[in-house]
């Protein structure tokens, strides 16, 4: 390979990082504050599908990016609040009314999405990371999605929230002991609906940045398991909103490595590469959980947690 | 008496509920609820037509559910069916093009042998995880289903792909004394019957003997099981290993009976919808053939509601989520103890009836 090609495959997978990291780092965030709650949302596959469906057709509507982005992270806090109220029914399960919610939005996303897959939508801005550089393919792997900051500025609110604030206390009560919660007098189901619903609000602005960034375009193909391999995320990061960035932009970049070398000709084994992501997820679950104990850092009352 | 009245009108209940709930989200779209209901049915059900597409899309989902229904009653949550469903295909079409099978039904079984073992190893590879690295076995599970998308689809569009396959990367067709056919000239194939004798010798297996029961033990009560010694790790890794021969056999079948090769067809989203169909029976392998055969016929009907109604062709996945969440709430009602909210009413309010 040429000194051109390398450059091209570097600019390739950190701009791919940059820019496929970023719903996931919606979404682990997202994942990260109901799963603080004690609740598991498998259902965010679904909401970031129906959210990214908004998000484009609000978008397309209003004529303007940032009313998409609020109309996608609503759509999604919808869908989030319903698997909030249907997991604070008696002996109905969480991760089985997650499968139910991926079914229930990817559905409503395809159906409602139908007439949205020709046109349009305005974009949101990218902030030109690559202006340093001469090159053209640095320059233009190197646009960055104007949702990232806001994410990264998101995830440093959560981590200060959990630690400093009252709500972020509480949340955390609500997670590590139902018990300790209701003795003070507080409801545990309120709070964990409320941490579901504003957990699939953030993950709602993981499934804007789907559609309305680069490529830019709603399809029924658009996420693929992106919400799911969150749930593995955030137990790669231990719970932990700062550490949830730093993961999602590993995640992202071993996404890219596929279409990096497709992008400089080299085109063998291009699904195989395509898998990256989840054999790293799989292995990191290998190495950091171990049978009969929770993992380090997790919620008490979580249910994937324990075996 | 009551309680199997109970199991049996909760579900119903839950699936007249979402099919109300569809019509109401169809007359959104400015179609008459009563046109859907019926397309639904008669695309379904209506005739011999659509029977047969109905119950040859009902085979596959009852394996795919009984590879979520058996790993349930040992207490494991497994949702990657889809994976063990392509590589069970891949399996398949990969012996026939590798051996010289004999071209008759002793050809065949060996086939469906194969998309067998690949399966039950993949969905045993989310137990082994579980029982010894402590990794929960639903998301190990779908992110193998992944990888397992990503093997196909590298093996089918490569080393395994046939050259004359120009448009739509498949594998070597099948010999044609390999294939499954028709019952009695029919599109119907005999991996309907497979489905069914799985379903009923499975369901008879957790019923009636000491191993099933076993299994329902670890699954029913983990404590218990300890308690009187059950070996739980084997139990739990066959029943995964069984229920994941399920799903793989699915893909055999759909590969020898409907696509004669392995090719992208086979990633139908069976895994997926097989979840619901076995949440819906309880995880109880004798209920989910009917349940799949509901089902099948809703995805029968889904391209005569696109086609007569213009609905778009995602409907028919709206209507499985509804009912999938209105089955899960109905859970929640179970246990609710009816006559004591009766008595609870006061005496005034019966007057309003």
């Amino acid at each position: 390979m040429t000194a051109d090609q390398w450059i091209a495959l570097a600019a390739g997978i950190v701009g791919g990082a940059l820019r496929v990291g970023a719903p996931f780092l919606f979404v682990s965030l997202g994942e990260c504050l109901t799963e603080k709650s004690g609740r598991i949302n498998l259902g965010l596959e679904g909401v970031l599908v129906l959210s990214a469906m908004a998000a484009f057709g609000g978008a397309y509507l209003t004529d303007s990016a940032w009313l998409g982005v609020l109309i996608g992270a609503v759509a999604g806090a919808a869908l989030a609040l319903l698997h909030g109220l249907l997991c604070s029914l008696d002996r109905v399960n969480d991760v089985a009314t997650g499968i139910a919610l991926m079914l229930l939005g990817t559905g409503l996303a395809f159906y409602l999405g139908k007439p949205l897959i020709q046109p349009q939508a305005p974009q949101i801005p990218a902030i030109p990371l690559g202006f340093w550089s001469d090159n053209t393919v640095v320059r233009s792997a190197l646009q960055l999605n104007a949702l990232v900051p806001v994410g990264v500025a998101l995830a440093v609110l959560l981590w200060w929230g959990f630690a400093r604030t009252r709500a972020g206390l509480l949340v955390r009560m609500a997670g590590d002991s139902a018990q300790a919660t209701r003795a003070l007098g507080y409801s545990v189901a309120g709070l964990r609906i409320a941490a579901t619903t504003a957990g699939g609000f953030i993950a709602g602005l993981g499934g804007a940045s789907l559609t309305l960034f680069y490529p830019g375009s709603w399809n029924e193909g658009i996420s693929s398991g992106q919400g799911l391999i969150a749930v593995a995320l955030v137990i790669f990061a231990r719970w932990s909103p700062l550490r949830c960035v730093g993961a999602a932009l590993l995640f992202g970049g071993a996404g890219a490595i596929g279409p990096a070398l497709q992008s400089i000709g080299i085109g063998w084994g291009y699904h195989l590469f395509n898998t990256v992501p989840y054999v790293l997820t799989l292995m990191i679950l290998v190495l950091t959980c171990r049978p009969g104990t929770a993992a380090a850092g997790a919620p008490g009352e979580l249910s994937s947690t324990r075996s | 008496m009551r309680q199997a009245l109970k199991e049996f009108a909760l579900p119903v209940f839950a699936i007249a509920a979402a099919l109300l709930l569809f019509g109401v989200l169809a007359a959104f779209a400015g179609v008459d609820p009563l046109e859907v209901w019926a397309t639904l049915f008669k695309g379904a059900f209506g005739d011999w037509f659509s029977w047969q597409n109905t119950l040859q899309r009902a085979a596959p989902l009852m394996l795919t559910a009984l590879c979520v229904a058996l790993p349930a009653r040992a207490g494991l949550i497994v949702i990657g069916g889809e994976g063990a469903l392509v590589l069970g295909g891949l399996a398949s079409a990969a012996l026939a093009h590798a051996l010289p099978l004999p071209g008759n039904a002793a050809g065949t079984v060996a086939v469906c042998l194969a998309g067998a073992l690949a399966g039950a190893l993949w969905i045993a590879l989310a137990g082994w995880l579980r029982q010894y690295r402590g990794i929960n076995e639903t998301i190990s599970s779908l992110l193998l289903a992944y990888i397992a998308i990503g093997i196909f689809k590298h093996l089918v569009e490569g080393p395994l792909r046939d050259p004359a396959s120009l448009n739509k990367p498949s594998t070597h067709a099948l010999a044609e004394g390999l294939l499954i056919g028709g019952i009695g000239g029919s599109d119907v194939h005999w991996g309907l019957v497979i489905g069914v004798l799985a379903c009923l010798a499975l369901g008879w297996w957790l019923r009636a003997t000491a191993s099933g029961f076993s299994v329902r033990v670890v699954g029913g009560n983990p404590r218990t099981a300890q308690l009187v010694g059950l070996p739980a790790t084997p139990l739990i890794l066959g029943a995964c290993a069984l229920g994941g021969a399920c799903a793989g056999l699915a893909g055999a079948v759909e590969v020898a009976a409907v696509h004669t090769n392995a090719n992208a067809s086979l990633i139908a989203g069976y895994g997926y919808a097989g979840i619901l169909v076995s949440f819906i029976a309880r995880h109880n392998p004798v209920a989910i053939v009917p349940v799949a055969i509901l089902f099948g016929g809703f995805g029968a009907a889904g391209s005569l509601l696109q086609r007569r109604l213009g609905l778009p062709d995602a409907s028919v996945l709206v209507l499985q989520g509804i009912a999938f969440v209105l089955i899960l709430a109905s859970e929640g009602l179970r246990m609710v103890d009816w006559s004591a909210l009766r008595a609870r009413v006061p005496r005034g309010a019966g007057a309003v009836r």
